[in-house]
């Protein structure tokens, strides 16, 4: 495996309390393999990937627990400038929103550069014609004149590109793409989606795709976690999921999706509101959403059940949820 | 010759990359591009930055342009007062005290029968001096530390914004009655250690709050996400995004200084005779004012115009750096 987290706890330590953002989360990403995280704002999913990159600011952030393997190593035992090398080199992440997460004074070919600079020791010249041809690989017409240019210059898809430059410039094993395509038009989100695709076939990394959009997983993934209140619910092959899912979380999500045969109707929603993580409901966090519950879901908390060797369900009913 | 099929996508492919094409040019995206490339469209296709942009907005701000020019004159006349002003300022001769302008002494004579205009031109060094000095060591502690603070938080950022907090609480000219009437040397180096000593906790709390705010960016979560170490951080990607609004209150506060160090040497704790200084003349000018009013005015004239100069300079700087009044 490349990437494995093993029930991982972060809470977040604030004046009114302790919010329990990551809750025993386990998954795990094989080279080649794009796993996507799912769930709505506040499910643990950012926060997940943060305390995989080592870039969660501590305090208020405290990891409660669990392990997180990377190329066969515990990275929390690791030093903090051992996980920096590996930032980056072995491990990179792609932002949500290109603008705000590129340095608006420095030149894109400087920021691409930098990576040659810190983990290479490049000269500023060599750096400068990596960036060049990082820029081409990505496919920004006319790279060569464009790499002195700064980010505010570019369109919202050119700049999720060079973000993408950025994170695959060493090539690294495991790329973490936090809703990379959230902030860009339709139309761009599914040429920036083929280009990532593209370009993790080509160097057979590991993607972790965090989304909430289901359209976009249907097209990449091979395995989806769903994520609710800091745990997984449900861990599945995509195909899977669509076809029949076996978590009533995972079933509301899917029956969110707008569809063109309903047209007229009323959309669908998922009654009430995620729970608070400073006061999550004992039991299955779920239950005061679910139209399953029942009294043992307000008592026990549900493990993550086998609903075969490739899938889990977090709810003591999946079987009647799998089956309609 | 055979006709070339007419391609519209092809006059724009020209400029990108090998193989790439069929999907660069589908995007309509590649047409919304500012100035900047080969599909530019104005001749100023040079790229720009907060500081190129800044620069072409002050170029344009006749604010910027007086007090600029006001405060080069100022500057050269500190460096070479020879070049207008002949004569030694500290040549006095009491037969002409408090005589009127006349040919060589267009400002007349002060109480003590010196040129006026003479010691006006050569106190301009003392002012730019303890001004540009006071603020570079001002500037400098400041940011540093408060900018370290910012960055680490912590313990050391709660005892520093203690320290600053006392610092505030100390009046500036009753610091300066008690600090500097110990000091015996007749230099503006005590002054300018007195304002730094005094003025750099205000300097420490913008730095500090500027490298917080610059800390949030998501940039600098992108930068660390991608390897940089600390000092690159902080180096790199917060300090160019969070030295404007120091500068900015640098600049005015060069003006600020330069008024303080009259104010001492007015009250007699900051230069003495012989040094030449406007405070110093202010101070002697001031018993005969109804005498010799012109011995009074003219130094506390060029105060009040450097002071104004640098003032105004700041404000058409603050208002270049802010992009939300572009």
């Amino acid at each position: 495996m490349l990437l494995e987290v093993r029930d991982l706890h972060v809470e977040f330590r604030t004046r009114d309390g302790v919010a329990h953002a990551v809750n025993g989360v386990s998954y795990a990403v094989d080279a080649g393999e794009t796993l996507a995280v799912l769930g709505e704002s506040g499910s643990g999913k950012s926060v997940t990937a943060q305390a995989v990159m080592g870039i969660l600011d501590m305090p208020p952030g405290r990891i409660g627990g669990g392990e997180i393997l990377f190329q066969g190593r515990d990275l929390l035992k690791l030093k903090e400038e051992e996980r920096r090398k590996i930032r980056g080199a072995g491990m990179a992440m792609i932002f949500q929103d290109a603008l705000s997460a590129l340095n608006p004074v420095l030149s894109v070919g400087d920021q691409l550069g930098e990576m040659f600079v810190v983990h290479r020791g490049m000269s500023r010249k060599d750096a400068r014609a990596r960036a060049v041809e990082l820029m081409d690989r990505v496919r920004i017409p006319g790279a060569a004149q464009r790499v002195r240019d700064y980010p505010h210059q570019f369109s919202g898809g050119m700049r999720q590109r060079i973000m993408i430059a950025m994170a695959l410039a060493l090539e690294p094993a495991l790329i973490i793409a936090d809703e990379p395509t959230t902030a860009l038009d339709v139309t761009v989100q599914a040429q920036v989606m083929d280009l990532l695709a593209e370009l993790q076939r080509e160097y057979h990394m590991g993607l972790i795709l965090i989304t909430h959009d289901l359209g976009v997983v249907a097209d990449v993934a091979d395995r989806i976690a769903v994520m609710y209140a800091g745990r997984i619910v449900e861990s599945a092959p995509v195909h899977d999921i669509y076809k029949a899912p076996a978590h009533p979380y995972t079933r509301g999500l899917l029956d969110s999706i707008p569809r063109l045969d309903q047209k007229g109707q009323e959309l669908y929603a998922i009654k009430g509101l995620p729970p608070n993580l400073m006061d999550i409901p004992p039991g299955c966090a779920f239950n005061p959403r679910c139209p399953m519950a029942q009294d043992v879901c307000r008592t026990d908390e549900p493990p993550l059940y086998e609903v075969d060797p490739h899938r889990g369900s977090a709810c003591h009913f999946w079987r009647e949820c799998l089956h309609g | 010759m055979p006709e070339q099929p007419f391609e519209p996508g092809r006059a724009i492919a020209g400029t990108g990359a090998g193989g790439a094409m069929d999907l660069a040019t589908t995007e309509a995206e590649t047409l919304e591009r500012t100035p900047g490339g080969p599909l530019g469209t104005g001749p100023a296709a040079k790229p720009r930055s907060l500081w190129s942009d800044a620069w072409r907005d002050l170029r344009r701000n006749p604010v910027f342009i007086i007090s600029a020019l006001v405060i080069l004159f100022l500057v050269v006349i500190s460096l070479w007062p020879s070049l207008i002003a002949s004569g030694s300022p500290l040549k006095c001769d009491l037969s002409k005290a408090q005589e009127g302008s006349q040919p060589g002494a267009p400002f007349g004579y002060d109480g003590q029968g010196c040129n006026v205009y003479t010691r006006t031109v050569y106190g301009a060094r003392t002012s730019v001096t303890v001004g540009v000095c006071a603020t570079l060591g001002v500037a400098l502690l400041g940011s540093v530390l408060g900018g370290l603070a910012g960055f680490f938080g912590g313990g050391w950022d709660a005892i520093l914004s203690r320290i600053t907090d006392i610092f505030f609480a100390i009046p500036v000219v009753l610091g300066g009655l008690v600090l500097l009437s110990v000091v015996t040397s007749n230099t503006v180096w005590p002054v300018i250690g007195f304002m730094v000593l005094l003025g750099w906790p205000q300097i420490c709390r913008i730095a500090r709050g500027s490298v917080i705010t610059a800390k949030q960016n998501d940039y600098v979560q992108a930068a660390r996400a991608l390897g940089a170490s600390n000092s690159r951080i902080l180096l790199r990607h917060i300090a160019p995004n969070a030295v404007a609004p120091v500068i900015v209150v640098a600049t005015i506060a060069l003006g600020t200084y330069i008024a303080l160090e009259a104010t001492l040497s007015y009250l007699g704790v900051g230069l003495k005779p012989p040094s030449v200084s406007w405070g110093i003349d202010i101070s002697a000018a001031s018993p005969y004012i109804r005498n010799a009013p012109h011995a009074l005015l003219w130094p506390s004239g060029a105060l009040a115009l450097t002071v104004l100069a640098f003032i105004m300079l700041g404000d058409a700087v603050r208002d270049a750096l802010d992009p939300k009044l572009r």
